[in-house]
């Protein structure tokens, strides 16, 4: 299993455990991470699943590909460095200890 | 302490629920749903979960932690017989009677079947509409085998593509003079169709299925209205869904096009409300029902706070998508009552937008593979902006940078 810590808006943290395989906003939602609305599922057609990576962790993640990086530009709040859609990272055995803070609104 | 009950545990009962707790409801809570599961997501089981690339677990809106949390007593694998709007009582299936303060009907819609006069009984003839249909089907989906998809709209043509992408034959059958004729411009239809084409889908448009016999080798002859037969293995069925209403029949309450809310979701009994696929409510000076998760969670979450008095009226704004092969299409706004389209092609190659208009307003854009047009024109259409059509059709002009008519106006 992988372990993600989530922090919420409010500055409580919820670690999340997930099998390999498993999307960050999957893993989020079966934590009951609060935050994440993920209104599309996963389509990569609503950006309400966004999250801040941990800076200590961006370069690890797998780089955005086009659709991600063209919705994402839509998203509230974003912050060039550290945001990604949730639904488009896909946990790795590497990925374990990863730490994301949740924004404060979606939308 | 007060009950709210919520019949039907989809996309729009489940956001519902939860939305309840969200604003403090502190009553009981029971969400009950005729399925044997807890509330899914729908638009997978004609994509990813049809393809096989996306597992059951993977399906679920929220896990039961989330219920136990929240203290929703979600009931699974119960059919609501009845609602007695007197005595504000709900019949079980067993028989059984509970009483509620308020009801919540978010019965989604039933697939229509094919008639088994015309074959619909058939072992192999399938509908797309929960889990145990997808289930149901998911054996036949090995290549080679022959499918007749029956219908063109959404549905169809996903249920198509995945078929197409596992090495099966399809034809797809539509009455319409053309593809997606309800939900799309011609321009759109076109357009997708040729992806379809280019993996081996035949289509018969303007054609309609007459009727499925057995033939001797145990495969399905469906007999078409342009006189031909095409045999196959099994057939899928997209052919719209009705709205679930009998409940809300049976309860004396107001139909029209689906169960008849105000703009906070109220039926035509106070203490009953409905949300989501089953209900129609008012839109634009007439009356509007949708199909579609954004608008059966937004739906749903303005209604759960009518229900506690703190309602605002709903607006809905409208989003869709749809995945076939590796198109992503994305839809914002509604097309009704458009008179134009333009089409702005997309800086990569395989994608492109259709933008459409009533006079100079933007009501809705179709985008293919070109999530900057689909949010671009999500965001004027939700703030009532509209671009000029000629600024949209020159892909010189950034996406960015769209006059807008309004500016010109004021
Ligand atoms: C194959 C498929 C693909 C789709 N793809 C997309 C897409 O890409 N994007 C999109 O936005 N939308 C899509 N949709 C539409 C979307 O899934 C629906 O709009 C959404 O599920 C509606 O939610 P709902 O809660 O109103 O209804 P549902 O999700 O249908 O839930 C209604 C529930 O109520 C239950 N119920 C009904 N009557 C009773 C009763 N008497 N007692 C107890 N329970 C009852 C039903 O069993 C059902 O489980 C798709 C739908 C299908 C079928
Ligand atoms: S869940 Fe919709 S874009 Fe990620």
């Amino acid at each position: 299993m992988i372990t993600v810590t989530f922090t919420a808006p409010d500055g409580a943290e919820i670690a999340a455990s997930a099998r390999p395989g498993l999307t960050l906003m999957e893993a989020a939602r079966d934590a009951c991470v609060p935050g994440i609305l993920a209104e599309c599922g996963g389509a990569c057609s609503c950006s309400t699943c966004h999250v801040y990576i941990d800076p200590a962790w961006t370069a690890k993640l797998p780089e955005a590909e086009e659709m991600e990086v063209d919705l994402l530009d839509f998203a509230v709040e974003v912050d060039p460095e550290t945001s990604r859609l949730s639904c488009q990272i896909t946990l790795t055995p590497e990925l374990d200890g990863l730490r994301v803070r949740v924004p404060a609104r979606q939308g | 302490m007060s009950h709210i009950a919520v019949i039907g545990a989809g996309q729009a009962g489940s956001a519902l629920a939860a939305k309840l707790r969200a604003l403090g409801f502190d009553g009981r809570l029971t969400l009950i749903g005729a399925e044997p599961v807890a509330p899914y997501q729908r638009p997978p089981l004609s994509k990813k979960y049809m393809a096989g690339d996306m597992t059951l677990d993977r399906l679920f809106l929220r896990p039961q932690a989330f219920y136990d949390e929240n203290r929703i007593d979600l009931v699974t694998g119960c059919q609501v017989e009845a609602i007695d709007p007197e005595a504000m009582t709900i019949r079980m299936a067993d028989g059984a009677a509970i009483a509620a303060d308020q009801i919540a009907l978010t019965t989604g819609a039933d697939p229509i079947r094919l008639p088994a006069a015309m074959g619909g009984a058939l072992p192999r003839v399938y509908t797309m509409r929960s889990l145990a249909d997808a289930d149901a089907m998911a054996p036949e989906f090995t290549a080679g085998r022959r499918v007749l998809i029956v219908g063109g709209g959404y549905v169809g043509l996903e249920a198509a593509a995945v078929a197409a992408s596992r090495g099966l034959k399809v034809t797809l059958v539509e009455m319409a003079p053309r593809i997606l004729a309800r939900v799309a411009a011609q321009e759109t239809a076109d357009w997708i169709r040729a992806v379809h084409v280019a993996h081996g889908v035949e289509f018969r448009e303007g054609c309609g299925l007459q009727g499925l016999t057995e033939t001797d080798t145990g495969a399905y002859a469906a007999a078409l209205s342009d006189g031909t037969t095409v045999t196959v293995d099994f057939v899928v069925c997209g052919i719209g869904v009705r709205p679930a209403t009998a409940l809300a029949e049976g309860a004396g309450l107001t139909l029209d096009n689906g169960i008849a809310v105000d703009a906070f979701g109220r039926t035509s009994h106070p203490r009953i409300f409905a949300a989501g696929d089953c209900a129609s409510f008012p839109w634009q000076g007439g009356r509007i029902r949708l199909e579609s998760v954004p608008n059966a969670i937004d739906q749903a979450e303005a209604t759960a706070a009518s229900m506690l008095g703190q309602g605002a009226p709903y607006v809905a704004k409208p989003w869709f998508w749809s995945d076939q092969y590796d198109v992503k299409l994305q839809i914002a706004g509604l097309n009704t009552g458009h008179d134009r389209v333009v089409v702005r092609p997309g800086d990569k190659p395989g994608s492109q937008s259709h933008w459409y208009y009533r006079g100079a307003t933007l009501l809705a854009v179709d985008a293919m593979n070109d999530p900057r047009a689909y949010m671009t024109g999500k965001r004027l259409i939700e703030a009532g902006h509209s671009p000029l059509p000629e600024a949209v059709a020159d892909p010189a002009v950034a996406l960015k940078a769209l006059p807008l008519a309004d500016d010109l106006a004021a």
